[in-house]
């Protein structure tokens, strides 16, 4: 049933001119419990507009919870209280009447704050442009059909490849560490027959990127997978120190 | 003058083929001396930066979005077509070519979407190789279902979240080229002017998102790969940053636009609930293999679904379009749903609903096998609704998704801007008034893997382009205009914000240039929008500054397009004496209520030239001639 409910933000806000950032308290009144967590945002950012003051920065894009552009730890979880669940995608509903709610952006040395709510996570692309790839020249492949690929497998790798980027695990592990977002794009590759030739090269460059990068290590917190919105699995975390190991020593 | 279409002659299965033998080629040891500038990392920019930087050219290559990888074709779902016939059910190239050419109703050029079909196999395979996880069946082959307007299984899938992983495929292959030098990225950056020396397009002047700093990049080539205008209907199903900005501004610099009226309405969208709703979902039309379309037999029955016995039902598309059924084409499943709403049978709170149920389907396959194929959509109606489709019929209704339209491109994808190349949902030219159901990921990859790479290095081989840098008069010309168009923006200093204007102009579109159209609705319009513009330019609060991250500013020069764009497609529907596909004007239909084409006036391509600010913009057609085809009035009954 839809209502409406008033709330209290804690929103941080920090921009150029305060490198320091700081929490700003704002009312969200006659918030239908249909709208979405950002819809919320937008009510509040256009009341500030009137008001003649600098609405609240947040990325966003898709808003259906592929492109892995918003989010933010709410409450302090990231995307928020619902399970398997991007901010975009978590409705009001879940939320009572009156309710203060704390919302931050990825708190992480990788991913400096650009503004407000808004990081750089610039360094998951160079993750990727380390390794994260099949060297496939465009043009000339054989059939698609050439190589049979059994469907738990296709399965596997598909749960892995599902993987949004958005950061939600470097921001809820307490060492601020990528290594979901490494394993699973280990995984996806690694399991399938055309990223085998590459897979050695591929776990050694992105490790190491992950280092050079400033994210911390696994200390088996398991945070990430619990806040993950796709719920990708730490399996993959074990499967990447497995390659690594197999890798660092032959 | 609009120049020649470059259609090559010859067969139509031998043209393309031919073409590529005839363009010419750049030595690979001369490649690395060109730039190319390549904006959007869809999945037309993507593929065509990847496979340009892999040729050895110098890419430099630009997106709105923090990462290349979040482009709004990330968000496609339900698949992407290919004859390659491995369900054995009849397809074939010519099948594909004619499926698409008969649902865009027969107003896109043959040589390009035969060339389209060609191409779609080569896709399959080049993306299999790179590691997108296609479903697959037990025996590890590629799995294939059927989308609308298609009587063949042939489309490739990954769960639901097949632009997904197409997307991270062609991101993956950038991201090689990014490592090796070849590709420089250029992430949160807007392109806002396209810099033309000599005639030919040699820069462009980007605003980076951060910093607000306008930067000028030159280049031999420029491409633009960045989307469609959708959202000019405020609530859509594209991402929240998809725009006209990019393509509008080379429209301004002269570069012609075709047939800007041509929008698709999905019929499979979640129904609009709220004032404050800021965009609208899509449920897979995949869902149409298993779901079927129903709305009660009287109007105003206020029942809930399952009160409704099977007698009192009716499942209209099954009943008008038997041979194809629930599995009509999107622009006739669009109108017949709201056909039947207007005729007081919506469904829902708002009566702007229909049904889409699943309850035989998980009576016949099991809860398991539906799950299997729809899981995620099932979840994410469930997450916005509150309502579970296992249980209790969806609800849908037709929303704003495509645009057909798009920067007029000749058979090389070349606009008439020499050296401006327009790739994916950014140009016109292969879906004419109707898109089928996975043919935008098709083309989008087409154009960027397998004819980009060539056409733009026969323009480079067959032009002597002489060098320059970002220190020509041009570009701090083009700088000057914009810093000129922020400020203005950021001094109007009025009362309501850049979203209340969205939302309006909006509501007009959909009004009055939405699913069907009249002269007179589309008169209206157009004095609406200007009015709309004026007090937009009186009454405008833009927050912030110019030199920060600054939202509202980047969304008060997109909106400021959109409303100028409007004015373009309302004019163009007006111009169109006809209907035809997705372009319902309702003086012209047959007697079963279809859309009736005129094919000997408007077998044509309305391509718009700019005249300047407040003046009329110039007409050019493009007649299309049909060789292979037999025009024939569609019919999916
Ligand atoms: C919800 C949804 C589901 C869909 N499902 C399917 C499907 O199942 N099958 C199918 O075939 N099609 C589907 N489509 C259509 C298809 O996804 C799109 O048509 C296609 O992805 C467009 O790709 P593109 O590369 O042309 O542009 P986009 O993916 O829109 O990319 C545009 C790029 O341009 C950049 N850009 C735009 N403007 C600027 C600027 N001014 N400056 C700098 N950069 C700019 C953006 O940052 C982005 O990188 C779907 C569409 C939607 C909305
Ligand atoms: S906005 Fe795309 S995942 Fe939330």
């Amino acid at each position: 049933m839809t209502k409406n409910i008033n709330l209290t933000l804690k929103v941080w806000r920090q921009n150029r001119s305060r490198p320091k950032g700081g929490f700003e308290i704002y009312n969200a009144k006659d918030i239908s419990t249909d709208m979405s967590f950002l819809e919320m945002l937008d009510v509040v950012n256009e009341n500030l507009i009137v008001e003649k003051k600098e609405p609240i920065a947040f990325d966003h894009d898709c808003r259906e919870g592929i492109c892995g552009t918003c989010g933010a730890v709410v409450d302090g979880q990231a995307h928020g209280p619902q399970k398997e669940t991007t901010l975009c995608q978590l409705h009001m509903r879940h939320f009572k009447n009156n309710e203060t709610i704390v919302i931050e952006p990825w708190r992480a040395r990788a991913f400096p704050v650009v503004k407000d709510l808004v990081v750089d996570r610039g360094a998951l692309d160079e993750i990727i442009a380390a390794g994260g790839y099949i060297s496939a020249k465009t043009g000339g492949p054989q059939d698609a059909n050439n190589i049979l690929i059994g469907k738990e497998i296709a399965d596997e790798a598909f749960n892995a490849a599902a993987c949004i980027g958005c950061g939600a695990c470097v921001a809820a592990c307490p060492n601020a560490s990528a290594m979901l977002f490494v394993g699973a794009k280990i995984s996806h590759l690694g399991l399938l027959p055309q990223g085998r030739p590459e897979a050695k090269k591929r776990v050694m460059s992105m490790v190491r990127a992950m280092d050079r990068l400033g994210f911390g290590n696994c200390s088996n917190e398991t945070e990430c997978e619990i806040q993950c919105p796709k719920a990708i699995s730490i399996k993959n975390i074990a499967r990447m120190n497995r390659d690594f190991v197999k890798a660092s020593v032959s | 003058m609009l120049p020649d279409s470059k259609v090559p002659a010859g067969p139509l299965a031998d043209k393309w083929d031919r073409h590529r033998f005839e363009l010419k080629l750049v030595n690979p040891a001369n490649r690395k001396k060109y730039d190319i500038i390549v904006v959007g990392t869809g999945l037309a920019g993507a593929s065509a930066a990847a496979s340009l930087g892999e040729l050895g050219y110098n890419v430099k290559n630009f997106c709105i979005q923090d990462s290349p990888r979040r482009a709004h074709s990330i968000a496609a779902q339900g698949g992407i077509n290919a004859s390659k016939n491995y369900s054995n059910d009849g397809d074939s190239t010519w099948r594909l070519f004619y499926d698409t050419i008969k649902g865009g109703d027969f107003r896109a050029r043959e040589a390009n979407v035969y060339r389209l079909a060609q191409l779609s196999e080569n896709i399959i395979d080049q993306c299999v190789a790179q590691g997108v996880p296609f479903a697959r069946d037990y025996g590890g082959l590629l799995d294939n279902r059927s989308f609308g307007g298609a009587q063949v299984a042939r489309t490739f899938y990954a769960r639901g979240q097949t632009g997904q992983q197409l997307l991270l495929g062609a991101y993956s292959a950038l991201m090689r080229q990014v490592s090796e030098g070849k590709v420089k990225l250029y992430a949160r950056r807007e392109m806002l002017d396209l810099v033309i020396v000599d005639g030919k397009a040699r820069g462009i002047v980007v605003r980076n998102l951060i910093t607000g700093e306008l930067e000028s990049y030159s280049a031999h080539a420029v491409v633009l790969a960045t989307g469609g205008y959708g959202n000019a209907y405020f609530l859509s199903t594209n991402a929240m940053s998809s725009n006209v900005t990019a393509a509008f501004r080379a429209y301004r610099k002269g570069a012609f636009f075709a047939n800007p009226s041509f929008t698709q309405i999905h019929p499979t969208c979640i129904p609009v609930h709220g004032l404050h709703q800021s965009k609208l979902t899509l449920m897979s039309e995949s869902l149409r293999n298993d779901g079927r379309v129903w709305v009660p037999k009287e109007p105003g029955d206020k029942r809930v679904p399952e009160k409704i016995p099977e007698s009192e039902r009716d499942y209209y598309l099954e009943r008008k379009y038997p041979s194809f059924g629930n599995l009509v084409p999107r622009d006739v499943a669009s109108r017949n749903a709201k056909e039947q709403c207007d005729l007081g049978k919506g469904v829902g709170e708002t009566g702007l609903a229909v049904y889409l149920d699943f309850a035989e389907a998980i009576k016949r396959d099991g809860k398991n096998v539906i799950e299997a194929k729809y899981g995620n959509l099932f979840e994410m109606y469930e997450k916005i609704t509150g309502e579970n489709p296992y249980v209790t019929p969806m609800k849908i209704y037709p929303a704003v998704h495509y645009t057909m339209g798009g920067l007029w491109v000749d058979y090389n994808l070349m606009t008439n801007v020499e050296g401006l190349f327009a790739l994916g949902e950014a140009n016109f030219s292969d879906h004419g008034a109707n898109r089928l159901g996975a043919s935008a990921l098709m083309q989008g990859l087409a154009d960027g893997y397998f004819i980009a790479p060539y056409t733009i290095s026969g323009y480079l081989g067959s032009n002597t382009i002489k060098s320059i840098d970002t220190s020509h008069p041009a570009f701090d010309q083009s700088r000057k205009e914009i810093s000129e168009q922020v400020s203005r923006f950021l001094s109007i200093q009025g009362k309501q914000t850049v979203n209340q204007f969205h939302r309006r102009l909006g509501k007009i579109l959909w009004d009055y240039c939405g699913i069907a159209k009249d002269e007179a609705g589309l008169s209206k319009a157009l004095g609406m929008i200007r009015d709309l513009r004026k007090e937009f330019y009186k009454d405008v609060y833009v927050p912030g500054e110019g030199a920060d991250f600054n939202q509202s500013l980047e969304n008060a020069g997109r909106v400021a397009d959109f409303m100028e764009l409007a004015e373009l497609m309302v004019l163009d529907a007006l111009n169109r004496k006809e209907s035809c596909g997705c372009h319902l004007n309702t003086a012209y239909l047959t007697e079963e209520n279809e859309p009736l084409r005129d094919d000997e006036n408007f077998a044509l391509v309305a391509a718009w030239e700019y005249t300047g600010e407040d003046k009329e913009p110039v007409f050019h057609k493009e007649s299309l001639t049909f060789e292979n085809v037999e025009l024939t009035q569609r019919s999916y009954k």
